[in-house]
């Protein structure tokens, strides 16, 4: 059923994110002026609080723009994809993307993909709490039986890849060490856990990325070293295991029987 | 607060049992402040939807915080206000988090804030008039069923209204008071700000206040603008000290409805733990004098029963 309090407040949306229309008809002010200059109370409420949000879950591409553009790239996003929830930690989900097609950022190609690390990192940052498996565990598992087994992977773990070096940027804005410059010659590919209430973010070797993913989606060890081997040919599975083991991206590994 | 100070007829059970002091909202930034010091904060308020994770930072920090501190639980995205049905998920996710804390108080907004499935993120403003008394009362009822108690409504503050209002706003919390028993969160720096900007008194406001179902306060500092003629237009902003005006009419409500607890609400340009602690004990020293006047009170009436 449509009443009218239905109708006002879709009226209201809508004025509130277009500035060219003209606020509801039916506000009024003390002084019987216009309503225009108290309605945009409203408006910059909006627009500025979920700008903010964008700004505080994507702090290094606001570094690496600039915060003036970056305000403007967000306020262009907020106006096209508000939040679908109350739940403002996930807002931005879609943020890479439309940072990826837009046109003013196409200086900075690797822009989407430092917004992809970093929604992860705030992704891990809410995740389920779980009890990484501790080294000796994996040092005692039979080494034989790795090819067959499979692994239960920490609730915050995510990955990331990129053609350009996302981890050295990411790693250089987190710092406080003065600005060298990040040679882009190479990519990299991220993987983000919080094993206990700190974030890990460590580079993968080429085709991690897709052994994590493998793994995920509940692949033997095996089968994931072969979608590795299918991106990178010389995969190094033993880095790559060296780089799942010390982030604390095992919560368990088992062996079908 | 003794029993003689409750007002004849406030509700058997109480919706809060937060202490009649002054708290603040707790910032993650103040935590190891917090900790080290002994902390003398009567409660802390959080956001919920701040807390909807699954894990992680968050929940181990409120835990900690938990232990020694009773808590409030402060909605600010249900959409109560909404001509829409409530968000049935988000229902849910408020009542996993009151199931989890059991926290002294749950309080959310006479406002609205989501439309199709769009958070707008601000507390939108509603006229007061049959139609959405009966969209406020479904919801508030749908509320306090889902969480299993009694929550604190909150006046908001505003900058426009309606010409489809037929309630003044103090009529209309009562109406929803009367109809779903819940209970009022009075935010006094919002009737500042309201009454400043719609051009009516603030004090009379206080006056007219059902306060015998207040069973917390807000107080919290405000941005200036200007309006169309260059009086002032207030902003209703989070990120200053509570300003003269406002403590003065806290303590005008103080003396209607007894020591009450308080919050200080600072969420923006968030201060020093210091600066933040110094409200508080502010806020607790208005608290301080108000139940010696009630006291007094007391002692003058025993001696007058003595005497008589």
């Amino acid at each position: 059923m449509t009443t009218s309090a239905d109708v006002d407040q879709a009226a209201f949306v809508r004025a509130l994110l277009e500035p060219e229309l003209p606020p509801p008809n039916e506000l009024e002010t003390p002084g019987g002026f216009p309503p225009e200059r108290r309605f945009a109370v409203y408006r910059n409420n909006v627009c500025v609080g979920l700008v903010d949000a964008l700004a505080e879950r994507f702090p290094i591409c606001a570094q690496l723009v600039g915060d003036e553009f970056f305000r403007a790239m967000a306020q262009c996003y907020v106006r096209e994809r508000l939040p679908r929830t109350p739940m403002l930690f996930e807002y931005g989900d879609a943020f890479p993307a439309f940072v990826s097609e837009f046109e003013p950022a196409r200086e900075l190609p690797y822009l989407p993909d430092v917004a992809r690390l970093e929604y992860a990192v705030g992704a891990a940052y809410h995740a389920a709490d779980a009890a990484p498996l501790p080294l000796d565990f994996l040092r005692a598992f039979p080494h034989e039986r790795l090819d067959s087994a499979t692994a239960v992977l920490h609730p915050s773990t995510h990955v990331v890849a990129s053609a350009y070096p996302i981890v050295s940027i990411w790693r250089r804005h987190m710092s406080d060490d003065e600005m060298t410059p990040v040679e882009l010659d190479h990519g990299e590919e991220a993987l983000v856990v919080r094993p206990e209430l700190a974030i890990k973010v460590a580079a993968l070797p080429v085709g991690g990325s897709a052994f994590v993913d493998a793994l995920r989606n509940g692949r033997t060890f095996g089968e994931a070293m072969n979608a590795a081997t299918a991106v990178a040919a010389d995969f190094k599975l033993i880095d790559c295991l060296r780089e799942l083991l010390l982030t604390g991206a095992f919560v368990a590994l088992s062996v079908a029987h | 607060m003794g029993a003689h100070s409750a007002p004849e007829h406030r509700r058997e059970r109480a919706a809060s049992s937060l202490p009649a002091r002054a708290g603040v909202g707790f910032k993650s930034v103040h935590l190891a402040e917090i900790e080290a010091e002994a902390r003398d904060v009567g409660f802390f308020e959080i956001h919920a939807e701040n807390y909807m994770g699954a894990g992680g930072t968050p929940h181990a920090q409120l835990m900690r915080l938990r232990k020694d501190s009773p808590l409030s639980i402060h909605g600010v995205g249900l959409s109560v206000g909404g001509a829409e049905p409530l968000d049935r998920e988000h229902l849910g996710r408020l009542k996993t988090l009151v199931d989890r804390y059991d926290p002294a108080a749950f309080s959310e907004h006479l406002a609205w804030s989501t439309l199709g499935a769009r958070f707008l993120n601000d507390l939108l403003p509603l006229p007061y008039n049959a139609t959405t008394l009966a969209h406020v009362v479904a919801h508030v009822d749908e509320l306090q069923e889902a969480l299993g108690r009694p929550i604190l409504l909150e006046n908001p503050a505003a900058y426009l209204r309606f010409r489809s209002s037929e309630y003044s706003e103090i009529e209309f919390l009562r109406e929803v008071v009367r109809s779903t028993d819940c209970r009022l969160l009075l935010d006094v720096t919002n009737v500042y700000v309201s009454a400043t900007n719609l051009a009516y008194s603030a004090e009379d406001y206080i006056d007219a206040f059902p306060m015998s179902y207040v069973e917390e306060i807000h107080l919290a500092g405000y941005a200036e603008d200007v309006d169309e003629v260059a009086a002032p237009l207030l902003i209703d902003a989070h990120c200053a000290p509570v300003a003269d005006a406002v403590w003065r009419l806290y303590d005008r409500a103080l003396a209607r409805c007894g020591p009450v607890a308080t919050l200080i609400e600072w969420d923006n340009d968030v201060p020093s733990w210091p600066t933040l602690l110094a409200q508080a004990t502010q806020a607790e020293a208005f608290l301080e004098r108000r139940r010696r006047v009630v006291e007094d009170g007391l002692k003058s009436e025993a001696l007058h029963d003595d005497l008589g």
